[in-house]
C-alpha cells in the first residue's frame, strides 16, 4: 500500500517509524485508538483508520497528534487537497512544530509548487533549526528550483525533466521543539504539551528523532535525552583504558566502515552491523537495511571523514567510540558528531548502536 | 549542529572581482539591469549567497526574461545543496556554449559598470565632425559589447547614454553573405520598421542600415540586412555573439535609442575599439581633413585640372571608371567651362575603423558653372598617402 501512495505522490522515499512512545500521555482510549489507526493506516485501511482518529479528534479537537495522523492518512490516500488542509491548519495551532511543515512542502513539491515547498521547508527549520529531514529535503527542492532556473536561463524543455524530487515525508509527530515553543503564542501551551509528553511518560522514546538518517545530524536526540530524568542514568563503568591492541582493532574497523560507506559498497557498509544491532526507531532490521541501501547508494559520492576518534574500553569484547563525523555528498554536507557501540563477534569488531549527537 | 555552509564558487566572480561600479545618476533601463547584477555579484563576493538571492530574485521579477539572471539564481539554489564546479553548473546536458555566451554577457554587462561613463574629456576619435541635422550618433565598441549613443553639440558627440548589445555570432567584418558576422565601417540607419510589421524575433522595432556601402562594395563585400533590432518576447537579451550579423537590443535599449534615430541621417559607426581622444587630437584631425576638403573644392573652381586632379589618388575608382578614366572625363568637362562655383555645406567626417588614416565624408554640394547647376548630397573616402589627404571615391550619397 505505501509503495501505491508512494508512486502517486512521487515520494519514494519515506523515512522514520511510526512512534507509539509519543503517543501517550493521554486516556487509556485514546491511546488504543491512535495505536488502531496507525494499524490501520499501516495496513492500507485508511477509511478505518480514519475512524479511529476521528474518534480521537471528537473527544479532543485539539489533539495535535491525532490531526497530524489524519493528515498522514489523507496523503496516503492521495487525497492531498483535504492533506494540505490538516496540516496547514496544525501550522496554524501549533507554529513550533517543524513536521507539519516539512509533510506539507513534500505535498507542495509532489505536485511540482517547489516555490511553495521550499517556504514550508524554511519555515520548518525555522521553528527547529535543526532539523535533518527539513534539510534534506530542502536541498532536494532547491536542486528542483535550480533546475528549473536553469531550463529558464537555456530555453531548455523542462517538461521531459527525469529527476524526481525525492523529498521525505515524515510519518510521525514527535514534538521536538522545545525551543521553538519558548515563544510567546498561546497556542505553544499545546505544543508544550505535545512536547513534554515523552519526559513524563515512562517509555520515554529512546531515539524520536524525525529522520534517522545518521549523515544528518539529529539534535532532537540529544534534547530528548537532555529531557529525560537523570535518576536512572547508570553510573557510568571507571573509563577503562583500553589496551593498545583493541584500540587499533576497534578503530581499524570503524575506518573499514567509514571506507566501505565512502566507496558505496553498501555489502561491506552493512557488515559492519551485528546480528543483534539495535536500528534507530527499533523498525524491523530489514526496514532499517532497505532505507541504508538507498542512503548509500543513491547519492552520486559520498565522502565519509572521521575526526578525533576516542575509544572507550567496556569488556575485551565491547567497546564505546566516539568521533566527530564530517560527512559530504552530491546531496548534504553535515557535521555531527557519533558514538558507536561496537561488540567483538567472530574476531571482528561490529556496530551493535550507533547514536548521533553521543 | 554545525552544517557546512555551501561554498558558493561561482568562476565568474573571480573574474569580476573588481568590477565597481561607478557612480552614475541617471540610469537608463539597461544601466538598471547592470547595477541589479552587480549588487548580486557584490553580494556573492561578500559571501552573502542568502542576499544574493534575494537580490537576483528581484531583479526577475523585475525583467521575468532575463536569462543571465534565471542561471545565476539555479547556481545560488543549488549552491544550498552542493559545491559548485563552475558558472552555470547546469546537470542536463547542454551545450556548454550556451552557458558560456550567458557568462560572457554577465561579464560584458558587469565590464560596462566600469566604464560607464566615459571620461568627460575623452571623445571617440572616429567622429570628426556631425552635420548640423545629425542630432544624434551611434557608435558600437564591439570588443565592450556596447552601443554608445552621442548628441550632436556644435558638429561635436557628447556622451548620451550607453547599452549592451549582441552582435554576430562569428565576430565582426562582415564581408559573405551569411557569414554570421556583423559589419565594421561607417553607416546610416536608412528605415525604420515597427514591431506589427515583423515578427516576434524582431522583438520592439528594427533600423535597417545601409550595409554593404559605397566602400564595401568597392572591396567586393556582399550580403544586405544589417540591422538594429530587439529581442523576442521570451528573452530579455542574448549573449555578446548571438545574431547573424546584426545588431541587437533588449526591447527597452532599442525603444530607447529609437526615440534619438533619425531616418537617412543617424550615423552608425561600428569598430572594433572605440578610441578615446582628447578632443585637441580629434579637433587637429577633423582641421587637417577640411583643409583638405576646401583645397579640393578651391582647385575646381579655379579650373586647374591638374591642380583638381592632384586631390584624387591613382587608385580612385568610381562608378566603374578608373583613375585614368575618370581624369580624361575632367579634363573634357573643364575645358568647356567658363567658371565654376562650388558650395559645400552640412559637411560630417568620419575616421574609418580598422582603416588607417581613412575618411569618409559626406556633404551638400551646390555646383554651379556656366553651362550647368545642380544640388546634390556627395560622399567621399579620402586616404591619406605620403602625409597628404586624396580621394579614393566619390559619388552621390
Amino acid at each position: 500500500m505505501v509503495d501505491s501512495v508512494l508512486r502517486r505522490t512521487a515520494i519514494p522515499r519515506i523515512v522514520g517509524a511510526l512512534l507509539f512512545g509519543a503517543l501517550v500521555g493521554a486516556s487509556a482510549a485514546r491511546a488504543d485508538d491512535m495505536q488502531e489507526a496507525n494499524a490501520l493506516l499501516k495496513a492500507g485501511h485508511y477509511g478505518q483508520a480514519l475512524e479511529h482518529v476521528n474518534k480521537v479528534i471528537a473527544a479532543k479537537p485539539q489533539d495535535p497528534q491525532a490531526r497530524f495522523l489524519k493528515g498522514l492518512i489523507f496523503t496516503e490516500q492521495g487525497d492531498t487537497k483535504d492533506a494540505i488542509e490538516v496540516f496547514q491548519k496544525l501550522t496554524q495551532d501549533y507554529p513550533g512544530l517543524p513536521e507539519p511543515y516539512n509533510n506539507l512542502a513534500v505535498i507542495y513539491a509532489s505536485q511540482g509548487h517547489y516555490e511553495k515547498a521550499r517556504a514550508a521547508l524554511e519555515k520548518s527549520i525555522r521553528t527547529h533549526s535543526s532539523y535533518a529531514t527539513a534539510y534534506e529535503n530542502l536541498g532536494d527542492v532547491y536542486a528542483r528550483l535550480a533546475s528549473q532556473a536553469y531550463d529558464k536561463a537555456l530555453q531548455l524543455d523542462s517538461s521531459n525533466s527525469t529527476a524526481q524530487s525525492k523529498l521525505m515525508l515524515v510519518r510521525s509527530l514527535v514534538g521536538t521543539a522545545p525551543q521553538a515553543s519558548a515563544s510567546t503564542e498561546g497556542k505553544v501551551a499545546q505544543a508544550l504539551e505535545v512536547a513534554a509528553a515523552p519526559a513524563t511518560a515512562p517509555p520515554a522514546p529512546s531515539v524520536p528523532a524525525p529522520a534517522p538518517a545518521p549523515e544528518a545530524k539529529s539534535p532532537p536526540v540529544v534534547e530528548a535525552a537532555t529531557e529525560k530524568p537523570p535518576a536512572p542514568a547508570p553510573a557510568p563503568e571507571p573509563a577503562a583504558k583500553p589496551t593498545a591492541d583493541l584500540r587499533r582493532e576497534v578503530l581499524a574497523a570503524v575506518d573499514a566502515w567509514a571506507g566501505a560507506w565512502s566507496s558505496q559498497d553498501v555489502g561491506a557498509y552493512l557488515a559492519h552491523y551485528a546480528p543483534d544491532f539495535k536500528t534507530p526507531h527499533g523498525e524491523p532490521r530489514s526496514a532499517w537495511e532497505r532505507l541504508r541501501r538507498s542512503r548509500v547508494t543513491e547519492p552520486k559520492s559520498i565522502a565519509v571523514e572521521i575526526k578525533s576518534p576516542k575509544v572507550t574500553r567496556v569488556s575485551d569484547t565491547e567497546a564505546r567510540v566516539s568521533f566527530r563525523q564530517i560527512y559530504r555528498s552530491d546531496r548534504f554536507s553535515g557535521t555531527s558528531d557519533k558514538s558507536l557501540e561496537m561488540v567483538k563477534i567472530d574476531g571482528r569488531w561490529l556496530i551493535r548502536q550507533e547514536q548521533v549527537g553521543g | 549542529m554545525a552544517r557546512t555552509a555551501p561554498r558558493l564558487i561561482l568562476a565568474l566572480t573571480i573574474v569580476c572581482a573588481s568590477f565597481a561600479p561607478r557612480i552614475s545618476q541617471a540610469r537608463s533601463p539597461d544601466a538598471e539591469l547592470e547595477h541589479g547584477l552587480s549588487s548580486v555579484i557584490q553580494a556573492i563576493e561578500k559571501d552573502r549567497p542568502d542576499v544574493a538571492l534575494q537580490r537576483v530574485d528581484a531583479l526577475i521579477a523585475a525583467h521575468p526574461t532575463f536569462r543571465l539572471a534565471h542561471l545565476i539564481r539555479g547556481d545560488l539554489l543549488l549552491a544550498r545543496t552542493r559545491t559548485l564546479q563552475t558558472f552555470g553548473d547546469v546537470a542536463k546536458t547542454v551545450p556548454r556554449a550556451r552557458v558560456e555566451g550567458l557568462r560572457e554577457e554577465a561579464l560584458a554587462r558587469l565590464r560596462a559598470l566600469r566604464t560607464r561613463p566615459p571620461a568627460a574629456d575623452r571623445v571617440p576619435r572616429d567622429v570628426l565632425q556631425l552635420n548640423p541635422e545629425q542630432k544624434y550618433a551611434i557608435v558600437v565598441d564591439s570588443q565592450l559589447s556596447r552601443l554608445y549613443l552621442f548628441r550632436n553639440v556644435g558638429g561635436h558627440p557628447q556622451y548620451v547614454e550607453d547599452y549592451y548589445v549582441t552582435l554576430g555570432k562569428r565576430g565582426m567584418e562582415k564581408t559573405r553573405e551569411g557569414d554570421q558576422k556583423t559589419p565594421i565601417g561607417v553607416y546610416r540607419v536608412v528605415a525604420s520598421l515597427p514591431r506589427n510589421k515583423l515578427t516576434d524575433f524582431y522583438g520592439a522595432g528594427a533600423f535597417p542600415l545601409d550595409y554593404p556601402n559605397a566602400w564595401d562594395k568597392l572591396m567586393g563585400r556582399d550580403g544586405h540586412g544589417i540591422w538594429l533590432h530587439g529581442t523576442p518576447s521570451d528573452t530579455y537579451s542574448r549573449p555578446p555573439r548571438a545574431s547573424d550579423g546584426c545588431i541587437v537590443l533588449a526591447n527597452p535599449d532599442l525603444e530607447s535609442v529609437g526615440r534619438y534615430v533619425q531616418i537617412g541621417l543617424t550615423p552608425v559607426i561600428i569598430a572594433d575599439e572605440i578610441q578615446w581622444s582628447s578632443p585637441a587630437a580629434v579637433d587637429a584631425d577633423r582641421k587637417a581633413l577640411a583643409r583638405a576638403i576646401d583645397a579640393w573644392r578651391s582647385d575646381w573652381e579655379s579650373r586647374n585640372t591638374a591642380r583638381y586632379l592632384s586631390h584624387y589618388s591613382r587608385r580612385f575608382r568610381a562608378n566603374g571608371q578608373d583613375y585614368a578614366a575618370w581624369a580624361a572625363h575632367k579634363r573634357k568637362v573643364n575645358a568647356a567651362k567658363s567658371w565654376i562655383k562650388v558650395g559645400i555645406s552640412d559637411l560630417a567626417m568620419f575616421r574609418y575603423p580598422r582603416e588607417r588614416d581613412f575618411a569618409v565624408v559626406s556633404f551638400d554640394q551646390n555646383y554651379r558653372s556656366n553651362n550647368l547647376s545642380n544640388v546634390i548630397r556627395k560622399v567621399q573616402y579620402w586616404s591619406k598617402e605620403n602625409g597628404s589627404w586624396k580621394i579614393l571615391y566619390e559619388g552621390a550619397g
